[in-house]
């Protein structure tokens, strides 16, 4: 129904509570409990604290490069919470809230960001892929995903995130054609942080909206607000839903803000003013969501701050996990890329290992 | 037995396995309702149905993307690039996911897949429709090559390809695709990957090819011996992994090679060849193994291809050149 009444070509944008935590489209509340609430916060706060220890670790060159997501909690962690654990998750790099919300240990996550392989080895109970740099190519897998379980008469909906740069991509385009014409239950979930590295959004593509482009691919599309978690989940959840009934893929797009850098190696300041990143502080999703509860006397400041250190505490010791066992294993290297090794690769190996022997570090 | 084409091999090998493993799936421009511009899959969609031989959108990304997920998700995909000049735009799928999926998820998520492709030239075609791409796949870790040229190793080989728990590149030499016809079982059999064949003993050369090549080079083995050399000739069939054993064990007893490829020299799995042949059997060498192939050139429109492929003949000269080395 949502989607109708928020069409994107008259420019729309879904909002059910404002800045101030007020909830502005009543009617439009999405069937979420307290508690359900209360727990899309702690995901949030779980998200910023390990995101800020994450940033911490890297700047004392203990942590690779790095994809911070300030900013982007509620688009992250409200999209996620509408799976069912049963569906799929594809995502991109920036994606750590709806990883979490997922079920997905915090060892692992930091495991991928130290650099090891392992940290993409999700456990057989969790269906999320591994994180996928090259831009939208893996929307196309999140297709294939959707449409094998729609053609073996599973219940799964496959969720796919990426950003406001991937919708310049072709694989962008062939994705939504694809599951559009094959009715795949797939929801292209885009987050638009506005910057795809130094680039704005005005120059990916003169469309108004990223979320009109659905209409092309005959399927709904929807801007929400990207920090109401309301608006965020009450959009997803009509998508999956839509999924399952088998009427096929939804577009939306979530309006927000990266607040941090691209990655580690990137400085904004070049890019955009202080102003700017002022302006959409103002419009903190957490922020936001912790006024909604404490007027609803779901949370004290004292809770907050208890949430807090529990999951800084957290995070030092998944970390600390991880420094002491994240070295790659040699032979790992050489083990994975086919079932079997090739003559080859056992013969590379054994010729690199023979050379360590020789010089006694091995 | 049946006599069948190796087009036909292609479409028994499909629908036997088809019938073997409901999670096999085919699709591809134009695979489904027409069976496939050179009817590689006719009939499959009507024998099926509409959930396992599909028609895909016109893209090469998504046919190989989607196929990716697809395969995560409990089905193996057999999906055909019309033309191997057209798998360009999918080679980011291949390259970046394809074949890292496994090793990126140290496991947990793999890709079953074969990606057939018509190759080759020879055709009186179009420009982009008679590459010979092989030697790009076989530089990418994590993929497997397979490059058939008799209807019995099509049908055996494009069985274990779809058999195989990881990605298999399976290029089809369509330029003999009716050539000629091979008695081949009706049963389903496997001819295994990574192992190449002996197709004619000699003693005095080895020749290697594959795929289309492997004609003319039999033709040139036969002129050579009409003047009494006597060429050992090797069917490759495997790009990747290469059949090593196979090729040092002939070179060995020969002391001579010549590689013969239709893709353009430079880069090519000839060089490869030779620098296998020279870290493994320099030794027993009575000349450099060297090679016949397509120039560093695009395959040339109709007009000018017999230019470009080689021939018996150029195969044979080569032959005497290699024989008479410092005679």
């Amino acid at each position: 129904m949502i989607f109708k009444d928020y069409n994107p070509l008259e420019k729309k944008m879904l909002q059910i509570m404002d800045e101030t935590g007020t909830i502005v489209k009543p009617e439009l509340m999405p069937d979420l409990t307290d508690d359900e609430i209360k727990e899309i916060y702690r995901l949030m706060v779980k998200t910023r604290e390990t995101d800020k220890k994450a940033l911490m670790y890297q700047r004392q060159g203990r942590m690779l490069t790095y994809a911070p997501n300030l900013g982007q909690e509620a688009a992250q962690v409200a999209s996620a919470f509408a799976l069912e654990k049963r569906d799929w998750m594809v995502p991109a790099f920036r994606e750590l809230g709806a990883w979490l919300t997922r079920g997905a240990e915090l060892e692992m996550i930091y495991l991928y960001w130290y650099g090891n392989e392992f940290g993409s080895y999700v456990p057989e109970d969790l269906r999320i892929l591994p994180v996928s740099v090259p831009i939208a190519s893996h929307l196309q897998h999140a297709v294939g995903i959707a449409w094998a379980a729609k053609l073996q008469g599973k219940d799964e909906v496959a969720i796919t995130y990426f950003g406001d740069g991937a919708t310049s991509q072709g694989d962008f385009s062939e994705s939504m054609n694809w599951a559009g014409v094959y009715k795949a239950p797939t929801v292209f979930f885009c987050q638009n942080n506005q910057f795809a590295i130094s680039v704005p959004r005005g120059i990916q593509t003169a469309a108004e909206t990223i979320a009109q482009k659905a209409i092309a691919f005959g399927m709904p599309g929807i801007q929400v607000d990207g920090n109401d978690i309301f608006a965020v989940y009450a959009a997803t959840k009509e998508a999956v839903d839509r999924a399952r009934r088998g009427e096929g893929p939804t577009l939306i797009e979530a309006y927000t803000y990266r607040l941090g850098a691209h990655t580690t190696s990137d400085d904004p300041t070049r890019y955009r003013s202080n102003d700017e990143v002022e302006e959409w502080s103002k419009r903190d999703p957490i922020d936001r969501l912790k006024k909604y509860l404490l007027s609803k006397g779901l949370l004290t400041e004292e809770e907050e701050a208890q949430i807090v250190e529990a999951y800084g505490k957290l995070a030092e010791e998944a970390f600390k996990y991880v420094e002491a066992n994240g070295e790659t294993q040699l032979e790992d290297i050489f083990k994975y890329h086919y079932k079997e090794m090739t003559p080859q690769l056992v013969e590379q190996m054994e010729e690199y290992k023979q050379f360590l022997r020789e010089r006694g570090e091995i | 037995m049946a006599a069948i084409n190796l087009l036909q091999a292609v479409n028994e090998a499909l629908r036997q396995e088809m019938k073997r493993d409901p999670r096999v799936i085919v699709f591809g421009e134009d695979v489904g309702y027409e069976g496939g511009v050179f009817r590689a899959t006719v009939d499959l969609q009507k024998e099926f149905g509409k959930d396992r031989c599909m028609d895909s959108p016109l893209a090469e990304s998504a046919i190989v993307g989607v196929g990716i997920g697809m395969a995560i998700n409990g089905m193996i995909p057999v999906v055909e690039m019309q033309f191997s000049g057209f798998s360009y735009p999918a080679f980011n799928q291949i390259i970046s996911h394809v074949a890292r999926m496994r090793n990126r998820s140290r496991g947990r998520y793999t890709v079953p897949m074969v990606i057939r492709m018509p190759y080759g030239g020879g055709i009186r075609a179009l420009e982009h429709h008679s590459e010979s791409p092989e030697a790009f796949f076989a530089h990418i870790p994590g993929l497997k090559v397979v490059m058939p040229s008799t209807p019995y190793d099509t049908k055996g080989l494009l069985a274990a390809a779809i058999r195989d728990e990881d990605p298999v590149i399976f290029l089809e030499p369509k330029r003999i695709y009716r050539a000629f016809k091979q008695e081949v079982p009706e049963e389903d059999y496997i001819i295994p990957i990574g192992k190449a064949k002996v197709v004619r003993e000699g003693t005095d050369i080895t020749l290697i090819a594959w795929g289309a090549m492997m004609r003319e080079t039999l033709k040139a083995a036969e002129l050579a011996a009409e003047k009494g050399i006597h060429p050992e000739v090797i069917d490759l069939r495997t790009i990747a992994p290469i059949d090593r054993d196979t090729v040092i064990a002939s070179v060995k007893k020969t002391g001579r090679a010549i590689i013969v490829h239709e893709a353009p020299k430079t880069g090519g799995i000839g060089g490869e060849l030779m620098a296998i042949i020279n870290e493994k059997a320099f030794l027993h060498l009575e000349a450099p193994p060297t090679r016949v192939t397509g120039f560093d050139t695009p395959f040339p429109l109709p007009r000018g291809e017999q230019h470009y492929l080689p021939s018996p003949e150029r195969i044979l000269v080569k032959i005497q050149e290699v024989v008479n080395y410092l005679t």
